[in-house]
C-alpha cells in the first residue's frame, strides 16, 4: 500500500527523524491560513506541494513556491484540482521552503534476491533516482543490513563517509538507524527520503547553521502485514482510489481496471495475466485484471462478475478457470446467480476445467448467453469474436 | 529418479486437522504420497485420514517417532513462519509452505534459520511439487500429470497446471514439477530448482514459468547458460501486458521503475538461447523443435 507524503512524514517523525513542520489543506483557504501560520513563525517562502501517490509531480506542475499567503492561496488553488496522470489532486501539503545547500539520496527497500534490507545512498538526491543509478552507477553507493541484527552503525558511517557527509555524522547515523526503525516498526517495504537535504538555519545566537533535514519521503507498506498494525490501514488514501477497488478488496478479489472491453474473471493471478496477454494477442483489449483466488465460492463469483459489469465499456466477459482448489460447479453455479441478478446482457465465455468440470459444464450448459469452450486459446478467440459482434451490433 | 519429492519422502502434514490440511492431506495420500505424521499442537495422540496418520504435537516428535523428512505446511500466515522454523530445528530437509500472504519481513528473518539448518525451503505462497507417478506434496491436481522427462519449475499456481494439462496433453511426461511461490522473498529461487534438475540424471528438459516483477527469470537464464547450457528448455512470462506500476495479484508481480518488465525477461532468455512460447499451448510444440520426444 502506497501512503501520502505528510502520512509518511509522520512515520518518520515517529522514530525520531528530523522532518521541518508541515501542513495539509484541501482548500485554498485552509493553504493560506497554514502558510500565515509559518510566516508567522519565521518562514522567507512555503511550499505546496500536491499529495498524490503518482511519480513527477513536479515535472507536472503540482509543486509551487510562495512568497505570501495571498500567493499561497492563489498556488493552492491552482494545483488543487489539478489532474496529475489521471489523479485529480484533493489536498496539498504546505510546508516551509528550506534553504537547501545540498540534496542527498536515502533509502532502504526489501532486496528479494539478496534477502535482505538494501540501503542505497547518493550524494545526487533531490532527481530521479532511477537515472543517477543507470547513467552514473559510481554515484550510488549500496549496502544490506543483516535480517537478525540490523543496520550496524559502522554500516551507517560508511554510507554517511561515502556519500561525503562526515560533517554532519552522528545525525546522519541516527538518521539511517531511524530510517531501519521506520522499516522494521510499520513493516515497509520502502522508506525512501528524498531529498535528504543540508538545509542552513538560524541557530540559536542568530547565526547561520547547516542541518540534516527529511524534506520528501514516500513509504509503501506490506499489504500482508497491515493486519497487524491498525492505524496504518486508516492510512489508506480512498480519495484516490477507484470505487471498484475498495469494492474488491472488501470482498477478497484482487481486481484492476484497465482501458479494454472484454470483462476477464480467473483463478490465480499468473493464469489471469496470461489470460490478459492471450486476449490482448488475439486482437482484444482486456477491460481488467481479476483474480478471484484459491477456492472460490459462488458468491465470490457473484461478486467478481458485478465489478466487471460494474465497467459500462466491458462488452464481452471471458471467464477462465483451472480448477484445483477451486471446483467448477462452484464457480458455475455463481455465475449462473449473477446472471440471473444483472441488468445487463453482456455475451460470456466460459472456460472450465480440472476440479468438477464435468459437473460445471452440466450446469451451464443451455443458459442462454453463455458459451463454453475447453482450450484456452478458443475461448480467447470465442470472447475477442464475441466483444467485435457487440461493437459491429450497436 | 526426480526431485523434491518422491519414494523416499516420508511426509509430516503441519496444520493437518486444519480445512485446508485435512483436504490435501487426502489428496496426497490418494495420489500415493507416503503422509507419515501430521502435527497439530494440542492435538497430539489423535489420528487423521481414516486413523491411517498419527497427529503429533510437535514436529520433533514426527521425525523421532514417524521418520518423517520432508514437510508441508497448511498452518495460517500467523503462525507458519513459527511452523517453517519448527520443522527446520527438528532436522526437516524440505519444506514446503503453502501459505500465502506471510509478511516479508518475517519471510526475511526466516531465511538465515533455515540456511543455517541446512535445510530447502520452497515457497511461500506456492502450490508444492509433484512426481508424477510417486509423490505430490502441495494443492496441485494429482490427475493432470504424466511421468516423464521434463522438469518444470515455476512461480505461480493454476498456470503452473494449465502448462502440466498442455504438456500431458501432448504426451510428454514430467519428471517433477515444482512452484516456487509468487512472493517477493521465497526459500528457493529458479536458480535453486535448476541446480536440482542438473543433477538429477531422468530430467532431460526444461520449462520455466516465469512472470512480471524482480529479476529471477533474468538471473535464471544466465545461469542457464552458464551451467547447463545442451539442456533443451522453453519458457514462458505471464504479464507481458500489465501496466507498470500495479501489483497483479502476486505481491512479487509488479513492474517497478525500470525493471521487472516481460520484456526485459524475455530478451534475457533469448539471450541465453531459451525459446520463450507467446501462448502456455505453444510450449509443447517449442520442445518438440529443440529436439525433445514424446513419451
Amino acid at each position: 500500500m502506497k501512503i501520502q507524503e505528510a502520512d509518511a512524514k509522520s512515520l518518520l517523525v515517529a522514530q525520531g527523524l528530523p522532518v521541518p513542520p508541515w501542513a495539509v489543506a484541501r482548500t485554498a483557504s485552509d493553504a493560506r491560513a497554514a502558510a500565515e501560520r509559518l510566516f508567522s513563525a519565521g518562514a522567507d517562502q512555503v511550499v505546496i506541494k500536491a499529495q498524490v501517490l503518482v511519480g513527477g509531480r513536479g515535472k507536472a506542475g503540482g509543486v509551487k513556491l510562495a512568497g505570501d499567503p495571498a500567493a499561497a492561496e492563489e498556488v493552492a488553488a491552482a494545483i488543487l484540482g489539478m489532474d496529475i496522470k489521471g489523479i485529480i489532486v484533493r489536498k496539498v501539503l504546505v510546508a516551509p521552503a528550506a534553504d537547501i545547500r545540498h540534496e542527498y539520496y536515502l533509502s532502504a527497500v526489501l532486496d528479494r534476491a539478496a534477502r535482505r534490507v538494501l540501503y542505497m545512498g547518493s550524494a545526487e538526491g533531490g532527481v530521479e533516482i532511477e537515472q543517477v543509478a543507470e547513467e552514473r552507477p559510481e554515484a550510488m553507493t549500496y549496502l544490506h543490513a543483516h535480517p537478525h541484527l540490523g543496520l550496524q552503525d559502522f554500516q551507517a558511517r560508511e554510507l554517511c563517509f561515502a556519500l561525503g557527509l562526515g560533517s554532519h555524522l552522528k545525525d546522519f547515523v541516527r538518521i539511517a538507524q531511524g530510517l531501519h526503525a521506520t522499516m522494521i516498526a510499520n513493516d515497509a517495504d520502502l522508506v525512501e527520503i528524498n531529498p535528504l537535504a543540508v538545509v542552513r538555519e538560524t541557530g540559536p545566537d542568530g547565526g547561520p547553521v547547516e542541518r540534516l533535514q527529511a524534506l520528501d519521503a514516500k513509504i509503501t507498506l506490506d499489504d500482508s502485514a497491515l493486519h497487524r498494525h491498525p492505524g496504518l490501514e486508516e492510512l489508506r488514501d480512498l480519495d484516490e482510489e477507484d470505487p471498484v477497488d475498495i469494492e474488491a478488496r472488501a470482498e477478497g478479489l484482487s481486481f484492476i481496471r484497465l482501458e479494454g472491453d472484454i470483462g476477464c474473471m480467473v483463478n490465480g493471478a499468473g493464469l489471469a495475466m496470461t489470460t490478459m496477454d492471450l486476449v490482448k494477442r488475439a486482437g482484444g483489449q482486456p477491460a481488467n485484471f481479476l483474480d478471484i483466488g484459491g477456492g472460490a465460492r459462488s458468491d465470490k463469483v457473484a461478486a467478481a462478475m458485478r465489478l466487471i459489469l460494474a465497467d459500462r465499456s466491458v462488452r464481452a466477459i471471458l471467464v477462465n478457470i483451472f480448477g484445483g482448489i477451486a471446483r467448477g460447479d462452484e464457480v458455475a453455479r455463481g455465475l449462473v446467480e449473477a446472471r440471473e441478478q444483472q441488468e445487463r446482457s453482456v455475451p460470456m465465455v466460459v472456460r472450465i476445467v480440472g476440479t468438477n468440470a464435468e459437473l460445471a459444464a452440466e450446469i451451464l450448459s443451455g443458459i442462454d448467453g453463455i458459451e463454453t469452450a475447453t482450450s484456452l486459446d478458443d475461448a480467447v478467440q470465442r470472447a475477442v469474436a464475441a466483444s467485435r459482434a457487440q461493437v459491429a451490433g450497436t | 529418479m526426480s526431485i523434491l519429492v518422491g519414494r523416499e519422502t516420508r511426509l509430516v502434514v503441519q496444520g493437518i486437522t486444519g480445512r485446508e490440511g485435512t483436504f490435501h492431506a487426502a489428496q496426497m495420500q490418494e495420489y500415493g504420497t507416503r503422509i507419515v505424521a501430521g502435527v497439530t499442537p494440542g492435538k497430539g495422540g489423535q489420528s487423521a485420514l481414516d486413523g491411517t496418520v498419527p497427529v503429533f504435537d510437535t514436529v520433533r516428535q514426527a521425525v523421532t517417532e514417524a521418520g518423517a523428512n520432508t514437510s508441508v505446511i497448511y498452518v495460517p500466515a500467523a503462525g507458519a513462519p513459527d511452523a517453517i522454523l519448527e520443522a527446520v530445528a527438528a532436522g526437516i530437509a524440505t519444506v514446503f509452505c503453502i501459505t500465502e500472504h506471510i509478511p516479508a519481513l518475517d519471510m526475511l528473518r526466516v531465511m538465515p534459520m533455515v540456511q543455517a539448518a541446512g535445510a530447502r525451503l520452497i515457497g511461500p505462497n506456492c502450490p508444492g511439487a509433484t512426481s508424477p507417478g510417486q509423490a505430490k506434496v502441495g494443492i496441485i491436481p494429482g490427475s493432470i500429470h504424466l511421468e516423464g522427462r521434463i522438469g518444470l519449475v515455476s512461480r505461480s499456481g493454476t498456470l503452473t497446471y494449465e502448462v502440466v494439462q498442455a504438456l500431458t496433453d501432448a504426451g510428454m511426461g514430467q519428471s517433477t514439477c515444482v512452484g516456487i511461490g509468487g512472493d517477493p522473498i521465497v526459500g528457493s529461487t529458479f536458480i535453486d530448482i535448476l541446480g536440482l534438475f542438473r543433477d538429477d540424471p531422468d530430467t532431460e528438459a526444461l520449462v520455466l514459468m516465469g512472470e512480471i516483477g524482480g529479476d529471477a527469470e533474468e538471473q535464471a537464464a544466465a545461469w542457464k547458460r552458464e551451467h547447463m547450457p545442451e539442456t533443451p528448455m522453453v519458457a514462458f512470462i505471464a504479464g507481458r501486458t500489465a501496466p507498470p506500476g500495479r501489483r497483479m495479484g502476486h505481491a512479487g508481480a509488479i513492474i517497478s521503475g525500470s525493471s521487472g518488465s516481460a520484456q526485459d525477461k524475455i530478451d534475457a532468455l533469448e539471450v541465453a538461447e531459451i525459446r520463450v512460447a507467446e501462448s502456455p499451448t505453444e510450449i509443447p510444440r517449442l520442445l518438440q523443435e529443440a529436439g525433445v520426444r514424446r513419451a
